[in-house]
């Protein structure tokens, strides 16, 4: 029995990494967005989990705030300003999609020969968990870096941050103050980039951080 | 006897919502000098109440003079922000709405910061660098121009990399300890780490270490994670310039010591301090031949700070005694000097309304006590004597000849470059016929030359107390 609680812990986790690779190479905005609310779900059933065999109740809440929040109404709120700029076709990426591919497996593999053999003071379900966290965390770094697109680039931010929160709930007794905080600076990270994604729509006419690149400040000094 | 405690966090607390709400930008800019001041006084009556601990927040040697030196950073850059905001209301760059929501946020971002010093909860303190950061990257944002978007945007990212790094050390860092403290809060608690750290598993507590070095590496402007520093000091408002530089850097970096101290306690980690000299030395050299090709005046300042955090980490991965000492010495200096060096620099951009060095000329003519601060301000972080940062610079580069004369000669270099950079530029703003227009600007200099003051007198003479903390900092970081 206990096996298997482990088992379906690893599977929650491994499908939260399988979903990070389908985020690195979607090159539509809105099935990104869905792929990252899938994970976010995932996420919410992984930190459940957790909740119910780890013998911590108060994980409830961070499950309950990544499906509401991050499984439902960001999403939507982002398929809502996707549509209003019509920016809802092709996106761009800087390298192609088998490099990207490769580039995340050796994340993935960095992640694991980081963590896993960290020594007897951490037990070994903790740390599997903690690398597959890690590489959902680097995964995400990578969509990052990879997207050109405000809104993408957003993506990759929740999406890492959905590793944040896998890795604080793995870490046994971790005091809630924690996960709050964490809720809390994924609300005020969305406040920020909405605003952001507003005022570049409202100054570029684009949401292609690319297009930014000619207003850098020591070029407009040679005039 | 923790009243003080509660008061740096309480005032800025109040002062935010009460900020937002006040309509009158004149009224704003006095009530926040108010709640500056009221933080100063209750940061610096913290020196004479008994050190306190909970598991979530503390005061000890460390912070004391920190939370001293913020609150007041924070207290003589919200006089000077009056009358800078007063010269953009006049001069509409910036409109009554958007002055109160900078207030307000400017609170934030000192609470924040108050919150990051005296935290003992490594997670609270991760709070609270995180708040400090957000709240700036608004006010960066805040003059709407293509630049101050892009400055934004990109200290937004490179940001909330920083952010989730480090969050994610912290994370390993409660593993670790939990092993040997216990579940619960106990087990986030920076002074019951200190004391229990030798029995920490060293391989998870340097892996850790790596996290947090980049993530609060990012925020403290190390090259080559800095990318975001000299657009935000450019494109922001100058105020925030000065408490970027001055203060949020440091409390990134002194983020960093802290964990640095849990592993100078536990002797099998990995050398953590070749790292930060590398970091360091990388930053210093970087940002000094930077410093050389700047156009803009705010955006050469930026360099400047990249540098001198440079500095300072490069001391403190050297570590021992005299350099730890040189380290936190340079800190407290540094971040009196750029914000004093700010305060002129905003002033001179609002009178020769530009930013460009180019078009800055002549200012000894035209504007004498302007000129007179900054060439002190350039002169003193330049490392001349008898300032202060020049004897934080000697003790740094003397202790590291006598263990590692090759990094010293390095060292040599990088500031001796970043020297003539400064002065060069220096010398091209103070000198030549006067550009641009005459008109004078109701300019704060009791803040610039206060700042001044401070550093020429630790040059002098260093208080008995401050040697003492500083002594007993040192050696805990080992």
């Amino acid at each position: 029995m206990r096996s298997l609680q482990f088992d379906i812990a690893h599977l929650l986790a491994g499908g939260m990494v399988v979903l990070s690779f389908l985020l690195l190479y979607q090159d539509r905005i809105t099935a990104m967005l869905n792929v990252f609310a899938l994970q976010a779900i995932t996420l919410a059933l992984a930190v459940a989990w957790q909740a119910h065999f780890g013998n911590a109740p108060h994980l409830y809440v961070t499950a309950a705030i990544a499906l509401v929040v991050k499984g439902f109404v960001i999403p939507a709120a982002l398929h809502r300003i996707v549509r209003r700029l019509e920016i809802h076709r092709e996106i761009e990426q800087v390298l192609g999609g088998g490099l990207t591919m490769i580039l995340g497996l050796g994340l993935v593999a960095l992640a694991i020969l980081l963590v896993v053999p960290v020594g007897p003071g951490v037990s070994l379900l903790a740390r599997e968990d903690l690398a597959f966290a890690l590489a959902v965390i680097l995964l995400g770094l990578l969509i990052m870096i990879t997207r050109r697109n405000a809104v993408t680039q957003i993506i990759g931010f929740m999406s890492l941050e959905n590793g944040l929160v896998l890795a604080a709930t793995g870490a046994r007794g971790m005091p809630l103050v924690v996960e709050f905080s964490v809720a809390f600076s994924i609300l005020i990270a969305f406040i920020v980039f909405g605003v952001f994604v507003f005022r570049i729509r409202e100054r570029f006419d684009t949401v292609d951080v690319g297009a930014l690149d000619r207003f850098r400040g020591e070029r407009s000094g040679d005039l | 006897m923790i009243i003080p405690l509660d008061a740096i966090l309480w005032i800025p607390a109040v002062a935010v919502p009460l900020l937002a709400l006040v309509p009158n930008y004149r009224l704003g800019a006095v009530l926040n000098v108010v709640a500056s001041g009221l933080t100063f006084a209750a940061g610096v009556s913290l020196l004479f109440v008994p050190r306190a601990r909970s598991d979530i927040l503390i005061i000890d040697d460390f912070n004391i003079f920190l939370v001293s030196v913020t609150t007041f950073v924070a207290f003589t850059t919200s006089i000077f922000s009056a009358s800078y905001v007063g010269h953009e209301i006049e001069t509409g760059r910036l409109t009554p709405i958007f002055v109160r929501f900078y207030h307000a946020l400017y609170q934030a971002m000192i609470g924040a910061m108050d919150i990051a010093l005296v935290a003992n909860n490594i997670g609270l303190m991760w709070v609270g660098v995180e708040v400090a950061t957000l709240s700036t990257v608004m006010m960066v944002g805040i003059y709407r121009t293509p630049e101050a978007v892009e400055a934004a945007w990109k200290y937004f990212i490179l940001g909330s990399v920083g952010i989730a790094l480090a969050f994610f050390g912290t994370i390993l860092v409660y593993l670790v300890a939990q092993d040997v403290l216990g579940e619960g809060l106990a087990a986030m608690a920076w002074d019951r780490m200190v004391e229990k750290a030798a029995s920490f598993d060293p391989r998870l507590l340097s892996l850790a270490f790596v996290f947090l070095l980049v993530g609060y590496g990012t925020k403290a402007g190390l090259a080559p994670f800095h990318a975001w520093l000299p657009d935000a000091h450019a494109e922001g408002p100058t105020p925030i310039s000065a408490v970027l530089s001055g203060l949020l850097l440091n409390v990134a970096l002194f983020a960093l010591l802290r964990f640095k101290i849990v592993l100078a306690a536990n002797p099998d980690t990995l050398p953590v301090g070749v790292i930060m000299i590398v970091l360091g030395l990388t930053s210093l050299v970087f940002a000094a031949f930077m410093l050389f090709r700047r156009r803009d005046i705010k955006r050469l300042f930026a360099y400047s700070s990249i540098e001198h955090m440079g500095i300072i980490t490069f001391a403190f991965g050297i570590g021992g005694p005299l350099a730890n000492f040189a380290g936190l010495l340079h800190m407290t200096l540094h971040s009196l000097t750029k914000s004093a060096i700010f305060f002129a620099v905003g002033h001179i951009a609002q009178v020769k309304g530009t930013q460009q060095i180019v078009q800055i000329r002549g200012l000894s003519v035209s504007h004498p006590v302007l000129a007179v601060g900054l060439a002190l301000g350039v002169i003193a972080i330049a490392g001349l004597p008898p300032f202060g940062i020049f004897l934080s610079e000697f003790m740094l580069v003397s202790s590291t000849f006598a263990r590692q004369p090759l990094l010293a000669v390095v060292l040599v270099i990088g500031l001796l470059i970043a020297f003539g950079a400064l002065l060069l530029r220096l010398q091209q703003v103070l000198f030549g016929a006067p550009s641009g227009p005459a008109g004078q600007v109701k300019a704060s200099y009791i803040p610039l030359f206060l700042h001044l003051a401070f550093v020429l007198v630790a040059g002098l003479w260093l208080p008995e107390p401050i040697v003492r903390w500083f002594r007993v900092v040192a050696a805990q970081l080992g």
